[in-house]
């Protein structure tokens, strides 16, 4: 088995009003960033598991997102590998 | 008629749920999420509050609470189940109703007294308020507003499921009324077959003089009455 760090991002679908996004847009361009077209809020998950290839990584983390980590009715999700060698600890 | 309210770790609403189905006479009960069974009951309630701290999203880890599995399976028999607040959230998470809560468009946490029109009567838990009646109950939450994409909108409007609907003291809709952007002013929506209801508004804080309004006993009272009828 290896050891694989999944980043997965959850984010606000497009066209989904997202509030937060829009209170961050708002500060930025009061800051003087007003070229600042649009700004939309995720998360980000960090995600150590062990699995045989990157591949099976891959699916198992999509398939957690399909269950819990995103919500299908407003939000889209992204997986990839940031690590897959020796296990980082923060 | 033998209530079972529903508590999560974080629930906080369960109490006054108890007092609301007890007041109509009902023999209430709580179940722990970790509660496997839930044979003998006619109803179920999910009570507001924020299950696991709405970690991840509202209601999300709640739903895969042991409980939920029976929950959903009692739904699905056609048992009456009543989804508040985070009940309500949970619910959505849950698949029993479609679409989902996400933040206010506010950005606040809305607590305050609100106004919906009562738009379908013929759920168990309506069924004694009339159709355009207007009631006046509180809301507390930072995430009621109702999320779905517009074929969604049309199926529930079609089919008559937007059971409350936001609306100002006078009945008419706007986006004042509106306190937290739900589409389509959505307060309160049943399952297809009409045995589930969500809704953000709390009832159960409105059924005594005291507390600033009784409107919301006619949820409880439909209930008793509905199971009452039933001939089983």
């Amino acid at each position: 088995m290896n050891h694989f760090r999944m980043e997965i991002l959850v984010k606000p679908r497009p066209g989904l009003l997202d509030p937060q996004g829009k209170a961050i847009h708002h500060a930025l361009r009061s800051l003087g960033w007003s070229d600042t077209q649009d700004v939309r809020v995720g998360k980000a998950i960090y995600i150590d598991l062990e699995a045989e290839d990157s591949d099976t990584a891959l699916q198992t983390a999509q398939a957690m997102c399909r269950k819990i980590l995103a919500n299908p009715v407003t939000e889209d999700f992204e997986v990839s590998i940031v690590e897959n060698t020796e296990r980082i600890t923060a | 008629m033998r209530v079972g309210v529903v508590t999560f770790p974080g629930s906080n609403c369960d109490y006054d749920l108890y007092k609301a189905a007890q007041q109509i006479g009902a023999k209430v009960e709580f179940i722990w999420h970790r509660q496997k069974n839930l044979d003998g009951y006619d109803a179920l309630m999910l009570p507001g509050g924020f299950s696991y701290g709405d970690y991840l999203r509202a209601g999300a880890i709640a739903r895969i609470s042991p409980v939920m599995e029976d929950i959903i399976g009692f739904a699905e028999n056609g048992g009456p189940v009543l989804g508040i607040c985070n009940g309500f959230q949970i619910l959505c998470e849950a698949g029993l109703l479609p679409g989902s809560l996400v933040r206010n468009a506010s950005l606040r946490f809305e607590s305050k007294d609100i106004h919906v029109l009562v738009e379908q009567t013929d759920t168990p838990f309506t069924s004694e308020y009339q159709k355009g009646q207007i009631l006046r109950m509180p809301i507390a939450h930072g995430e009621g507003n109702y999320e779905a994409d517009d074929q969604l909108l049309e199926e529930l409007e079609a089919e008559g499921r937007v059971v409350f609907r936001y609306v100002s003291s006078d009945g008419e809709l706007s986006e004042e009324a509106n306190p937290n952007g739900s589409k389509n002013s959505i307060a309160g929506l049943s399952n297809k077959s009409g045995n589930v209801l969500g809704m953000m508004p709390h009832p159960e804080r409105a059924m005594e003089e005291i507390l600033g309004s009784i409107d919301g006993v006619g949820v409880f009272l439909s209930l008793a009455t509905n199971l009452s009828t039933v001939v089983l």
